[in-house]
């Protein structure tokens, strides 16, 4: 099947029912989407499906085929970062940083829908996106740093 | 100090090594492997020479063997070197470095020496240069108990040092220019004419010179770096996607792998029928390994589902069927024949609790799993004449070593390649994983194999941190704490541990007590007792280990007297502590929290003092006692650390270290039927997400001259503080772990 992955499409020979998860990863070498539950209760595995946050464990690659696929990759990278990714690093939100390819592009999707979120809608958008090393404080004031950003752009 | 100081110096080879293109500074040749050369405190004009900066004309790659779990060390570690060799962190890559002996962690060995960390008497400065020794001889070069900003905060400085003067040397004889006559900068050798010689320029022939040894370190108001917030060399690559961790990487030629294991702990699997899996898709070959079996795919998903595939007969574990089983364990060795350590007794607390009014309570904490984001997993390619390892790990030198051992090979022909670890928290002390990739690699000799655990098999089959009771008696006398026994029982978490890397751990295990009795109060009658349980499920060093549990107790037991006594709980503490570095910890969070001022109706405030890891460590949590439960509104955070590194990375891990502590303090448990794990995925265990996290205020405080890490002491105040917290606001005092098994949070 044909997938379209960051604006470019790529051929891959895989189960209808392989998650999308995996076909990125091992299939076409795409890691930074991250595998954490498999269940979708981590949400370390967030891409975008023609722009919406999804989790990529729960998608199977048969589903997206006509879809455009965006990884934190194809976000943005560091000569041209997204608004959501230069406020993670203006605070420094990472410790080990696994779960944070998620958090960003939960963010990324949820600011397109809302750039005057509220503190109770940012703590509505976010925890399903879990983080063990516990830089939620740090989260909640990049998405509003991010959020100013784009209110702005 | 003096004569041990010149003997370590001639124990040493000390010499620079060529590499390819470039110079390496230098590493150590241990003549007496038992020479303890980190006895002296090297200061003004002392020898030493560094393991830690390897120039080539690609760059300057500075050696950080402190792992990174996400703690920041690899910053830290290049920040300290980065500041006496004159480099900027944008200038140098980091590099976790080989497994190595001259990699060895001094500052673990502290608190493993039975004396209080507040005790730098004779006789605790003796034992902890034997445990120095002894730390060498294994080479343990292990991440853990918050040790590497002790660990390193000489030695890498040193290390910079001693390459900056080299390379000055070398400059000096390739210009003619006196060295006193040069400065450094930016990675360069800077001539009076202005003239710059860059590092990596002069370091072919820094190779070829005898390395300077005598070197001063810089006073601290002259630090560039140190102290100040400094941008992470991780931030961008973590925040793009591009960081690439242990079960990111990529070997040409890679299969993948997944295991099924036993999923009774400790039993092994029998009767083992691969043939549907063999069918599926992608699979290469069933193999079985310790514990279960393993299945080698060409993607992971495929091994996963075909590990599913795998028929097998469960075999049966060695541990309790029930929990009532483990807990009537625990239950059973609070008796004379079972103390393990009585190292605090004071007073005459027996006689004191014979016809008084008694207070009693029993603590509970249960196992809980590690589960950090990234599932562990190892690659291993086995060949003919060697064997390469690229995994996250904080014990390289045991998988180093248990690999030779499994495949035979000599352990200098074993590669360990350490990666950025997605989380730890203790997890990454163990090294199944490693062992099962290693022997699914020699089922396919040649090939790299990388073995992802599930989920699944991951939090099922953790270490968990240790199961513990605590059982406290105390009396009160006007309005004051007058006696304070505390009982603790658990398993020891260092034996379950060690012995798994076949090392018999001999004498008491000061974590059954630690965050406990070495807490820094006077009581007229104290007493603190060790009890050891016998080994139940296995466990492991779990994020701040026995203060874990130990810190909840003792606070909370204290917290207890305070209130029976009618006393405020700041004040008594404060009249109670001697420490005067504690005090100010406590003295900080009162007057950030405003402690005393009223908070209104249905909220309440807590606080807790728990010195672990040399850290005295006070916090003040405050909450609502809403409708739908309890909410966590706020967290003050001071903490004793001698010498703040980074204010904003201390900031970051304190509060990660709070909301650590809250998270699993009210939302989790591991526990065992017939041996299983009942809980098998985030849905059951997933401790603090962000809408219940307080906001958090953290102050580092610099008043004692020992440095000290970060990464831990914050965990064992926070579960007291929140439930000293609840007690105020609801009258209700929970004393077991989870909370919400007693009471809802919003």
């Amino acid at each position: 099947m044909k997938l379209s992955v960051n604006g470019k499409s790529h051929d891959v020979d895989v189960e209808n029912d392989m998650p999308l998860l995996w076909v990125l990863r091992d299939e076409l070498g795409i890691t930074g989407v991250k595998y954490g539950c498999g269940i979708a209760q981590c949400g370390a595995c967030t891409v975008h499906i023609d722009g919406q946050a999804v989790r990529s464990c729960q998608i199977a690659a048969g589903e997206v085929e006509d879809a455009e696929i965006t990884t934190i990759e194809g976000l943005g990278q560091p000569e041209a970062l997204h608004a959501v990714q230069s406020a993670w690093i203006e605070h420094q939100v990472a410790q080990c940083g696994y779960c944070q390819s998620g958090q960003i592009m939960q963010a990324a999707s949820f600011l397109q829908l809302n750039d005057e979120p509220t503190d109770e809608d940012i703590d509505f958008a976010m925890s399903a996106n879990l983080c063990r090393c516990g830089t939620y404080p740090r989260i909640r004031e990049a998405v509003k740093t991010a959020a100013k950003t784009l209110r702005g752009a | 100090m003096g004569k041990l100081g010149t003997i370590a110096r001639r124990t040493f080879l000390i010499g620079s090594v060529a590499v390819a293109g470039g110079v390496a500074f230098g590493y150590y040749m241990y003549k007496r492997p038992a020479a303890n050369p980190l006895l002296e405190e090297l200061g003004e004009g002392e020898t030493a020479l560094t393991e830690y900066v390897r120039i080539s004309s690609d760059g300057i790659t500075l050696i950080t063997p402190r792992a990174d779990k996400g703690q920041g060390v690899y910053s830290m570690q290049a920040a300290l070197i980065a500041e006496e060799l004159d480099v900027e962190l944008e200038q140098v890559t980091v590099d976790p470095g080989p497994p190595s002996p001259a990699y060895y962690n001094t500052a673990l060995s502290e608190e493993a020496a039975p004396f209080r960390s507040t005790d730098d008497g004779f006789a605790a400065e003796s034992v902890r240069s034997v445990m120095d020794v002894l730390m060498k001889f294994l080479g343990m070069q292990i991440t853990g108990g918050s040790t590497s900003a002790p660990d390193g905060y000489q030695k890498l400085r040193i290390a910079g040092a001693v390459a900056r003067e080299t390379l000055k040397k070398a400059a000096s004889q390739k210009t003619g220019v006196a060295v006193a006559d040069l400065t450094t900068e930016g990675g360069a050798v800077l001539l009076p004419d202005g003239t710059s010689l860059s590092y990596i320029d002069l370091a072919p022939m820094a190779a070829q010179i005898e390395p300077v040894t005598e070197v001063s370190l810089r006073d601290p108001s002259t630090w560039r770096l140190i102290g100040q917030p400094m941008q992470r060399v991780d931030i961008v690559d973590k925040s793009t996607g591009r960081l690439v961790y242990g079960i990111d990487h990529k070997v040409e030629g890679m299969l993948h792998a997944a295991v099924k294991l036993n999923p009774a702990q400790g039993g092994e699997m029998s009767a083992i029928d691969g043939s549907e899996a063999e069918k599926m898709r992608g699979v290469v070959k069933v193999v079985p390994v310790k514990g279960g079996v393993g299945v080698i795919a060409d993607n992971t998903w495929r091994a996963m589902q075909a590990a599913e595939a795998v028929k097998f007969e469960t075999g049966p574990s060695p541990f309790p069927a029930s929990m009532d089983d483990h807990w009537s364990a625990l239950e059973a060795s609070f008796v004379e024949d079972a103390v393990d350590s009585r190292q605090r007794d004071e007073g005459d607390t027996a006689a004191r609790l014979e016809g008084a009014e008694v207070f009693e309570a029993e603590y509970r904490a249960p196992y809980l799993a590690h589960a950090p984001l990234e599932p562990v997993s190892a690659i291993v390619q086995v060949q003919d004449d060697r064997v390469d390892v690229w995994t996250g790990t904080q014990i390289p030198r045991f998988v180093q070593s248990n690999v030779a051992d499994l495949t035979g090979m000599d352990i200098e022909k074993v590669h360990v390649h350490v990666f950025m670890m997605g989380g730890s928290f203790g997890h990454r002390l163990e090294d199944e994983v490693v062992k099962q990739a290693t022997q699914l690699a020699m089922a396919v000799k040649g090939k790299p194999v990388k073995l992802t655990y599930s989920r699944e098999e991951d939090m099922m089959h953790d270490f968990t941190r240790q199961i513990a009771m605590a059982r406290m008696k105390g009396t009160v006398k006007d309005g004051k704490v007058e006696t304070l026994d505390l009982g603790i029982a658990m398993p020891s978490v260092v034996v379950s541990q060690m012995g798994r890397q076949g090392f018999p751990v001999p004498g008491p295990d000061l974590q059954i007590v630690a965050g406990a009795w070495e807490q820094p109060y006077r009581i007229p009658n104290y007493r603190v007792t060790g009890y050891r349980a016998p080994q139940l499920a296995p466990i492991s060093s779990w994020r701040s280990v026995g203060a874990s549990s130990n810190g909840f107790f003792h606070d909370c037991a204290l917290d207890e007297l305070i209130h029976a006594a009618g006393a405020d709980p700041m004040e008594e503490r404060l009249r109670l502590m001697w420490h005067d570095a504690s005090r100010k910890t406590l003295e900080a969070v009162a007057e950030m929290s405003n402690w005393g001022s009223d908070l209104g109706a249905n909220r309440g405030r807590g606080v807790a003092f728990v010195m672990s890891f040399g850290v005295p460590t006070a916090e003040v949590v405050e909450v609502t006692n809403t409708p739908d439960g309890i909410k966590i509104d706020k967290v003050y955070v001071a903490a004793e650390v001698g010498r703040v590194i980074d204010p904003l990375n201390f900031d970051n891990l304190v509060k990660g270290g709070v909301v650590w502590g809250l998270g699993h303090a009210m939302n989790c448990e591991i526990t065992y039927t017939d041996g299983v794990a009942d809980q098998t995925n985030y849905h059951a265990f997933e401790a603090m997400r962000l809408y219940q996290c307080p906001e958090i205020e953290v102050r580092g405080l610099e008043n004692s001259d020992k440095i000290r890490g970060i990464g831990e002491p914050p965990v064992p105040p926070a579960a007291a503080a929140l439930a000293n917290a609840i007690y105020a606001a609801t009258g209700q005092r929970i004393r077991e772990m989870p909370f919400n098994k007693h009471i809802d949070f919003v």
